[in-house]
């Protein structure tokens, strides 16, 4: 398995390099380092929400609420913003991150103590956080210029050469990194996902760690929340509206297999930017919006098939070696 | 061993000995390393009730599987009203009208009963839809013939319980006009009124020339209801003939009465003082007031029917469920696991029964799956270290013979044999004091049992404690230190394992009076 998804990482890659080279034939601009830096720090945002989704999918469920997690705790931030500019930013994006973990805590309560399907309560509480954000904010908006100068900046700040935008989908990829391939929490999501049964066997709690992937993609969002109305400078109850789809097309894209057990920190990131890639590359050669949407989905749909093949030989495998 | 009808009093239909409408001859079954049946034959006569009786994995259930056509046989020949018949699907049974009646019946929760009855062949109306009307009086009609007029056709099957979910499987089969009921132990979740109900409906099946297979571990039941009975051990038909004419003791000793077809290691035991003691351990459904002790370095048997609880029990003792009243002492200190993890630190190690769902991860490296139970040991403050995973892994494997190139391999590439090193590693890397074995040789072929029984006398040789749940009596009996014999969720005897009698053990299992 291991190589199998190694090789689902590179030839993920491989795709990524071909399609920049296709476009570059045509647009030689869009294949420069320079421009290549911009879409990463484009879809920052997607890559660090796409680590935190793969940790749910990982373990058998589905977040449904991240992007309306992600537009409440960004409203809330925005106008505790407003309200008092002379807040430290450092304090409101550890507010964000707190909220965040709050929501996606009471999704993680709702599947591990009362055990509802993830996707029930998920899509629940997308509309339940959603709405709230319009209980929060009465439907108004919060602009740029009520917004203070640290809070929109900090975002853009440029570090060795990158915004911290970047740095921060930079960060989250080698904090994931670390926690899924080297601590016990990381090793008990895998064997939750690939064997529940066995894993309430070996001492595990099945449902508190499926709680704890809840509460990390909660955080996860929530610190999104922040760097989404920095980033677009204005909080409104549309925001992000939909965005949970994209989140997890780039998990599946990236070879995280939706029956759990099956993905990594680096497919999920490679799946983010290659929708970043079509996202920002089509509109340059003058595709319709409509056709960009008709390839993502393909792009998906494609992802899957070769995922489910890749998956199936696996369990030939299996099969043949129980038999001999 | 075949008895002929002379000296039978029960009363037979005119004409004396009748000619059966099914009969099974030569039907061999084998499975990769075991052989489920070899030869076996079997016959059903119309208007009568013949009990299969064997101990657990006598072959039963496959030759149930067979009759339905779940299971090909790969020999042998079966035959309806004479004739030579094929039975490759579940379809083809069905339509040669053999129909069976399971434990827990296989119904649709969801279905209403009249849905249920006529599953498959519902009348139809002149367009090819489901008459419903046609369908809802037929198995009103259906279920008053069986006296059963007070269930409604209407309603949801989940709204119905076991007895009458029976009587709905019962009415079903009558639509059909099955002329075959298998019956699979179709008391065991029945109350004692209801199984008179349901001996009412038998009778009524034999005066409709049902030819009836009764399957069943009670044996007051099968003198009750049965007519002839058939036995079945390790896969072999060993006798069959009329009921009349024998005993319970006599069915006993056919059932157990087998040549040792399997050496177990020669044991010392070293039996130190006690380690585990569970005292008036209680559940509220599942098991009752258990108490037994269990010694250093002993290996400790535990023995009855299948769904004696002694699987609930251990997995009690081991965290995974919770106990209504009753103490468990791990060397005089009170141990109350309330999780997996809990009865691991404690020292207690349970190794369920199915190895592939419940044992190994595939997918993960064998190494990963060595440290899985002991991560707590192999991380620092959450963060894994890998060498010393690598070295706990390396040990134990070691130690086994595992035969595998590297050790980060993921495990579902090793064989059967080898999967079950790597689980045995992984429990032995968690250092326990008592390790639960349940059905610790189930499906596995002689060969790898040797290899466990040796590897079960190494380990209470170093000190450890074993409990084995085991539904086989030589392994009970060539294993065990003492033995403990659980019925319907009690213990019903403890007893040290000198010259134990195989025999008295099936009876004090089976609840015959001594």
């Amino acid at each position: 398995m291991k190589t199998l998804a190694k090789h689902r990482e590179i030839w993920l890659l491989a795709a990524i390099v071909l399609l920049i080279a296709i476009i570059a034939l045509r647009f030689p601009v869009f294949a420069r380092p320079g421009n290549l830096l911009n879409v990463f720090n484009d879809y920052s945002i997607l890559i660090i929400l796409a680590l935190g989704q793969m940790v749910v999918i990982l373990t058998r469920s589905i977040d449904l609420s991240m992007a309306s997690n992600l537009a409440f705790t960004g409203m809330a931030v925005a106008m505790t913003n407003a309200a008092f500019p002379e807040i430290p930013v450092v304090f409101l994006i550890l507010m964000a991150m707190a909220i965040g973990t709050a929501l996606g805590a009471f999704n993680g309560v709702l599947v591990w103590k009362l055990g509802i399907p993830p996707i029930v309560v998920t899509l629940g509480t997308l509309t339940i956080f959603r709405g709230a954000t319009f209980v929060l904010s009465g439907g108004a908006w919060v602009n740029a210029d009520q917004m203070s100068q640290g809070f929109i900046a900090l975002p853009r700040i440029v570090f060795l050469g990158l915004p911290v935008l970047s740095w921060s989908a930079i960060t989250a990829i080698a904090l994931f990194y670390l926690l899924m391939t080297r601590t016990a929490f990381g090793r008990s999501i895998y064997a939750v996902g690939i064997n529940p049964t066995a894993s309430v066997y070996a001492g595990i709690d099945v449902g508190r760690t499926k709680f704890l992937a809840f509460c990390l993609s909660g955080l996860v969002a929530g610190l999104c929340g922040y760097l989404w109305i920095s980033r677009y400078v204005i909080a409104s109850v549309e925001v992000a509206n939909g965005y949970e789809l994209s989140i997890i097309a780039a998990c599946v894209i990236g070879g995280v297999s939706i029956a759990g057990g099956i993905g990594t920190v680096a497919g999920a990131a490679l799946g983010a930017l290659f929708l970043g890639i079509i996202g920002s590359a089509l509109p340059v050669i003058n595709i319709s919006p409509f056709w960009q949407l008709a390839i993502s989905g393909s792009a998906i749909i494609l992802a899957v098939v070769l995922n489910a093949r890749g998956e199936r030989r696996q369990g030939r495998i299996i099969l043949r070696r129980a038999e001999a | 061993m075949i008895h002929t009808s002379v000296e039978s009093p029960k009363p037979l239909p005119a004409g004396g000995e009748i000619t059966p409408l099914l009969t099974l001859s030569g039907i061999s079954k084998n499975f990769p390393g075991v052989r489920a049946l070899s030869g076996v034959s079997l016959s059903l006569y119309p208007g009568q009730v013949t009990a299969l009786i064997g101990e657990n994995g006598a072959g039963k259930s496959t030759l149930v599987k067979i009759l339905t056509g779940i299971y090909q046989p790969d020999e042998g020949e079966i035959r309806i009203g004479g004739q030579p018949v094929k039975l490759p699907t579940a379809h083809a049974a069905f339509e040669q009208g053999i129909t069976a009646i399971h434990q827990e019946t296989v119904l649709f929760d969801h279905l209403t009963v009249a849905e249920n009855i006529f599953l498959g062949h519902a009348p139809r109306t002149r367009f090819g839809m489901i008459d419903w009307r046609t369908m809802r009086a037929n198995a009103k009609e259906v279920l008053e013939t069986l006296g059963a007029g007070h269930i409604d056709a209407d309603a949801p099957l989940s709204d119905l319980g076991i007895a009458n979910k029976h009587l709905v499987a019962i009415a079903r089969a009558m639509s059909i006009d099955a002329r075959i009921v298998i019956m699979d132990e179709p008391t065991a979740a029945l109350s004692a009124k209801e199984i008179e109900e349901l001996f009412l409906l038998i009778e009524f099946l034999k005066s409709q020339k049902k030819a009836i297979l009764f399957i069943s571990h009670k044996f007051d039941e099968i003198f009750r209801i049965a007519d002839r009975y058939t036995v079945f051990r390790d896969g072999q038909m060993v006798g069959e003939g009329r009921l009349a004419g024998t005993t319970q003791n006599a069915l006993v000793r056919m059932m157990v009465g087998r040549a040792v077809d399997h050496i177990f290691p020669e044991r010392q035991p070293k039996i130190g003082g006690p380690l585990l003691a569970v005292s008036g351990l209680s559940h509220p459904t599942e098991f009752d007031d258990i108490s037994f002790e269990l010694r250093q370095g002993e290996i400790l048997g535990f023995y009855g029917l299948v769904g004696a609880g002694r699987s609930e029990v251990m997995q009690a003792i081991a965290g995974m469920t919770r106990t209504s009243r009753g103490t468990i002492m791990l060397r005089g200190q009170e141990i109350a696991p309330r999780s997996a993890a809990d009865a691991i630190s404690a020292g207690i190690v349970y190794v369920p029964e199915e190895r592939g769902r419940q044992g190994v991860v595939i997918g993960m490296p064998i190494f990963q799956n060595v440290s899985l139970p002991s991560l707590k040991r192999t991380s620092k403050s959450g963060v894994l270290r890998l060498a010393e995973e690598f070295r706990l892994a390396r040990t134990y494997t070691e130690r086994l013979d595992l035969r595998a190139s590297s050790l980060s391999q993921d495990v579902g590439t090793l064989s059967g044999g080898n999967q079950q090193k790597v689980v045995i590693a992984k429990w032995l890397a968690t250092k326990p004091k008592v390790i639960i074995l349940d059905e610790p040789t189930k499906g596995i072929d002689i060969g790898s049992k040797a290899a466990v029984h040796g590897f079960m006398a190494e380990l209470v040789a170093e000190g450890l404690s074993v409990i084995m749940v085991s539904s086989e009596l030589p392994e009970i009996l060539g294993m065990s230190d003492r033995v403990v014999v659980m019925r319907e969720g009690r213990i019903a005897a403890i007893r040290k394992n000198d010259g134990l009698d195989a025999e008295m053990l099936v009876r004090l299992a089976a609840g015959i009076a001594q």
